[in-house]
């Protein structure tokens, strides 16, 4: 008899959504197309599991390089679709690596301009308009005493206060009145949307919707193009820890460090509060895209942020209990740890064999191939530095190195520490040339 | 208690040490003998950051406690002249690259660390850098950048410095995200600084000072 599906262990979860990867719904353009997505594809989850895979697999973070490599800039790209498709298949033909990113990583500027966005300032907004990358402004978009109304009710929190002040057209709503109608008449809850204050709010947001929407058609269409001639796509959830959910996003470094000082009870709380539902939402978006990966960015639990102490007490026990959900549900959290990450090794660890992947930008290699070889699969460390400043001979004598290093036995994936902007794509084409000379396994 | 005070700010203990400021000066101890106590406090929070035991949380909550101290102890000054200070550094974050938090850190640690500071804020055009450092004659300037784009932008402020005929007046040192040595020879700077006391050894060893 098959078992329900709450009866499944994580494993056999995880088989299920990997089967459902590797038989994307798409039609592959040639039999050689969808024999190559196989290929590569398995290649990848043999690394996760810890297996030995035909050889080392690939892959190069897109970022904003496929607008460098054709000869445009990030603006164009995030204002012109047709540019956006063009730029992004370019990168995707040119570059013969195992896995993919989505062109959903360069978003529409037009959307962010619609909703008066605050969270980031990008080419020509903010930022000179030929600078290669959109980049985040920090700052305390939840103050130091909301802490309580966010524990109350992130939903009410997220609706009244975080959302107004990060989309400029949203900022009616932080006069808006409980959302709650407890006698169940239609009259409580539509008249909150009578005030004439939230007429625009409505007009912008079904402006900004359906220019989301042309936006998305195309990223899907990039995504279904690069499936067809066999590129399997990594884009599935994206999560944050909970500490960076707070550290970066709503209360700012400096913010995050009182806090750990003078409310540490109530971050505590609030980090607790957050996890089950950044679980929820990563897998859901899993669901949805049918990629397991959920990708996570890292940003400050480096070594040079906090002390392991603050790590183990502030970052560590949401972080994990965040992985443990989405693990148990089949998917799989690939982290990317800005910095480095040597003093978290001991602690990081701590989680089922096979279960994760961690990408490093600055964390020593060796070490890590020591401390979580035998539980976890690696990559990373190519440095955009190296990327920005090396020949290609030199990046290939790096990756050879990183391989020797790290791919014994298995578990590692030849990747770089972080998505580059710009850079001599020779120095990209000498990654993948270094996976396939000296990846092979016997 | 001048002991006590330097120790219960180095050991970030707000509460106890905005007490004693309080009590300090209604006692009518000297506004300069307590800022001079906060500073030597301060070298303290940066040994031990520098040492590791002190991370980026204490800077910031230091800094703060500084600040608070430093607004009570404000009304109590005595206009003493300009105050005496180890060099002009000048710092800011490169063109493209609007990333401050780094920066700031690295100015108030030089600040307390004796250095007077000029601090150019972010997204700071070449030309800019350039007329500054004639304007000063700072012996020292920190590049501050989070990006792979500020390499490049790092690279060109300091060949247009060059260009002015100024380059060999002064020291550069680079700093931040993704900066590291190989940056710095790409950039023909001439020091890489991985955090904010590097920049302050930096600074020490190019100007002078203990």
């Amino acid at each position: 008899m098959e078992k329900t599906r709450d009866a499944l262990s994580w494993q056999e979860k995880r088989e299920e959504r990997f089967k459902r990867w590797l038989s994307p719904d798409v039609k592959f353009k040639t039999p050689q197309a969808e024999k190559l997505y196989k290929e590569r594809l398995t290649r990848f989850i043999k690394a996760i599991k810890l297996e030995e895979p035909d050889r080392v697999p690939v892959q190069i973070p897109g970022g904003s390089f496929p607008a460098h490599y054709s000869g445009t800039t990030l603006r164009t790209l995030m204002y012109d679709y047709g540019a956006l498709k063009k730029a992004w298949l370019k990168f995707v033909y040119d570059f013969d690596m195992d896995l993919y990113d989505s062109a959903g990583l360069i978003f529409s500027g037009r959307v962010y301009e619609l909703l008066d966005y605050k969270l980031y300032q990008w080419p020509g907004h903010g930022l000179p308009s030929d600078v290669s990358m959109h980049q985040f402004v920090e700052d305390e978009y939840m103050k130091a005493d909301e802490y309580d109304a966010f524990i109350k009710d992130p939903f009410y929190f997220s609706l009244r206060y975080f959302t107004p002040r990060t989309w400029g057209t949203l900022a009616p709503f932080s006069n808006l009145a409980p959302f709650t109608y407890p006698l169940g008449l239609p009259f409580q809850l539509l008249s909150l949307c009578t005030n004439p204050d939230l007429q625009p709010v409505f007009q912008a947001m079904r402006e900004a919707s359906q220019e989301l929407a042309k936006w998305q058609a195309v990223v899907g269409e990039c995504d279904q193009i690069a499936k067809e001639a066999g590129c399997p796509s990594a884009a599935g959830g994206i999560a944050l820890a909970p500490f960076d959910t707070f550290a970066d996003m709503f209360r700012g470094t400096r913010g995050i460090a009182m806090d750990m000082y003078r409310q540490p009870e109530k971050l505590l709380e609030a980090l607790e509060i957050v996890t089950p539902q950044s679980v929820e939402s990563a897998v859901a978006e899993a669901d949805f895209t049918q990629c397991p990966m959920v990708f996570m960015p890292l940003h400050k639990g480096a070594d040079n942020f906090m002390s392991s102490q603050q790590y183990e007490k502030f970052y560590w026990p949401t972080f994990r209990k965040l992985l443990m959900g989405i693990i148990s549900e089949g998917c799989v959290p690939i982290m990317v740890a800005d910095g480095s990450y040597n003093d978290r090794l001991e602690i990081i660890k701590d989680l089922p064999r096979a279960s994760v992947v961690w990408i490093f930008e600055q964390t020593d290699m060796a070490k890590a191939k020591k401390v979580l070889g035998g539980t976890a699969c690696i990559g990373g460390n190519v440095t955009a530095a190296q990327l920005y400043t090396n020949t290609p001979q030199a990046i290939k004598k790096y990756c050879r190195w990183l391989i020797e290093v790290c791919g014994e036995g298995g578990g590692y994936l030849l990747t770089l520490g972080s998505s580059v902007d710009r850079c001599n794509p020779e120095n990209l084409q000498a990654v993948i040339e270094a996976a396939k000379e000296y990846g092979v396994y016997n | 208690m001048p002991k006590d005070f330097i120790n219960l700010l180095a050991d970030l203990k707000e509460d106890e040490v905005i007490k004693l400021t309080k009590q300090r000066l209604e006692a009518g101890d000297e506004a300069l003998a307590i800022l001079e106590d906060s500073r030597k406090a301060m070298e303290v929070v940066g040994d031990r950051f520098a040492g590791g035991q002190y991370f980026i949380p204490e800077l910031v909550y230091s800094g703060d406690l500084l600040k608070q101290i430093t607004e009570l102890v404000k009304p109590h000054l005595v206009q003493s002249g300009e105050t005496k200070h180890l060099g002009k550094v000048v710092i800011g974050t490169v063109a493209g690259d609007i990333h401050d938090i780094g920066l700031n850190i690295v100015d108030f640690m030089l600040d307390v660390n004796g250095f007077k500071v000029v601090n150019l804020g972010v997204d700071v055009p070449v030309e800019k850098f350039v007329e500054k450092m004639k304007e000063t004659s700072a012996p020292v300037l920190g590049l501050s950048g989070f990006l792979t784009l500020a390499f490049d932008a790092m690279k060109d402020t300091v060949e247009a410095l060059a260009a002015a005929g100024i380059r060999d007046k002064m020291k550069i040192m680079i700093g931040g995200g993704q900066m590291d040595n190989e940056v710095m020879k790409y950039a023909k700077a001439d020091a890489y600084g991985k955090d904010a006391m590097e920049a302050v050894s930096l600074a020490k060893k190019w100007i002078g000072g203990s």
